[in-house]
């Protein structure tokens, strides 16, 4: 009887998904932005965003080795010595990064090859790694692997947002290279299909558009993360930097 | 290509923190003052020399077939960032018991240089461009001196630009993020440029 106690007491404090639970996920999505707050995993990333798909297909993979690498080391997190923790959270992160280049090679060549060095480079994004030693190294499993997951969210919202404006001004379509096909959506070039109901669809009113080439390179991510710290900061000024 | 121009190359046309954007973490967190960034900047140069070689021999000679034609390449990420780990462990203990006074000034940024993507991007960057050793030594010390450089003018601009009126939001931060884009574009001037047809040796 005694168990069964110790059973309902532990669910009553730790909902599957309490306010507490739902805030793990959603804080690293605005207060707390892995990318413009904390200044993780800026490196891993920046120069895939030149096309919103392989953006895509990474934020995923850092959504997926973010999660688990937190699970497994939160339940690991008393048998790990001090001393080689950090070589410990980096087996398991390389692991987890290991089974995802070989899943990506198999599902999809093309988009393997485009993003070559940088899936691998998932193993020294901060985001994993700081998220290890702040949080799943002293948290319950569950609530690392949501805080993991989290963190990966608010990582991938970044980088769409930033491919987002990156490939629509820059390439003037969006999703080059996915199964949905590219979406010319403006330029000379744009096709009508998203707006077939009405004569002059999307395309025709910005025919007149020319690719910004400054978009394509990669300090134009530098400049578009610069400026939504800027947009950030300005609309919740208690995250200014006063150092 | 010789030492020389693949040592010029990686430091100047395919700079890994203004070119692929590598190692930005430690490059905005650490660059406030010149002092630190300069520490750490001959920091990255060392473990960057040392262990692309390392991770060379280990490709070449354990991963690539070498042994009864199995192939282990499968193993790379993690006998890579294993490698790079150990190296960071052993130099932090070399220069602990060789020179102290280097060893506090460093503090905490050394065992930081584990997770430098700029360490494991050279090391998969040499796999990549199929290097040979002198080749990967070459890409090592020289992707090195590039960070160096790149830390080091970054950290100069943001002490001077203390000083200027930035909009409150846009401080610190967003104003480095800025800056470093800036520095891309700068540093794009040198892009197409070929160092062996500068040297003759082509």
């Amino acid at each position: 009887m005694a168990e069964v106690k110790t059973a309902t007491t532990t669910a009553v404090k730790e909902p599957l998904f309490g306010k507490k639970e739902r805030k793990l996920i959603t804080d690293p999505l605005y207060d707390n932005n892995p990318i413009t707050i904390q200044v993780l995993g800026i490196c891993s990333a920046l120069a895939v965003t030149s096309l919103v798909w392989p953006s895509l297909v990474i934020s995923v993979a850092v959504v997926f080795v973010c999660g688990f690498a937190s699970l497994f080391t939160s339940l690991l997190r008393n048998r790990i010595p001090k001393s080689i923790r950090m070589i410990v959270q980096l087996v398991i992160i390389a692991t987890l990064v290991t089974v995802v280049e070989l899943t990506l090679k198999y599902l999809s060549y093309p988009v393997y090859k485009q993003l070559s060095v940088y899936i691998g480079l998932i193993i020294t994004n901060c985001i994993v790694m700081g998220r290890l030693e702040a949080f799943a190294m002293a948290n319950r499993p569950w609530r690392s692997f949501l805080d993991g997951i989290g963190n990966g969210l608010g990582y991938g919202a970044i980088l769409l947002l930033v491919a987002l404006f990156r490939e629509l001004f820059g390439k003037g379509s969006l999703f080059a290279g996915s199964p949905l096909g590219e979406w010319k959506i403006i330029g000379p070039n744009a096709d009508y299909t998203i707006n077939t109901l009405a004569e002059s669809g999307i395309g025709t009113w910005f025919s007149w558009y020319s690719n910004n080439n400054l978009m394509v390179l990669p300090a134009a991510a530098m400049f578009l993360i610069g400026i939504f710290i800027w947009i950030q900061r300005s609309w919740t000024p208690k995250l200014v930097d006063v150092s | 290509m010789d030492f020389f121009n693949i040592f010029i190359k990686a430091a100047f046309i395919d700079n890994l923190v203004l070119a692929y954007f590598l190692g930005m973490c430690s490059y905005l967190a650490v660059s406030k003052t010149v002092k630190t960034a300069f520490g750490l900047g001959l920091a990255v140069i060392f473990v960057l020399g040392i262990t692309m070689p390392i991770n060379w021999l280990i490709n070449t000679y354990l991963l690539d077939g070498a042994i009864n034609g199995l192939d282990l390449t499968f193993l790379r990420l993690i006998l890579f960032i294993a490698v790079i780990a150990s190296m960071v462990q052993l130099v932090e203990m070399v220069i602990e018991k060789i020179s102290p006074a280097l060893y506090n000034s460093l503090g905490i940024f050394l065992p930081l240089i584990t997770v430098n993507c700029a360490i494991l991007g050279g090391s998969l960057f040499m796999v990549a461009r199929e290097y040979n050793f002198t080749e990967s030594l070459a890409f090592g010390l020289g992707g090195g001196f590039g960070w160096f450089l790149a830390i080091i003018a970054i950290a100069a601009i943001r002490e001077k630009i203390k000083y200027s009126d930035v909009p409150p939001a846009l401080r610190g931060l967003g104003m480095a993020f800025i800056l470093t884009g800036l520095m891309g574009i700068a540093f794009m001037s040198l892009m197409g440029i070929d160092p062996a047809a500068l040297t003759g040796t082509k």
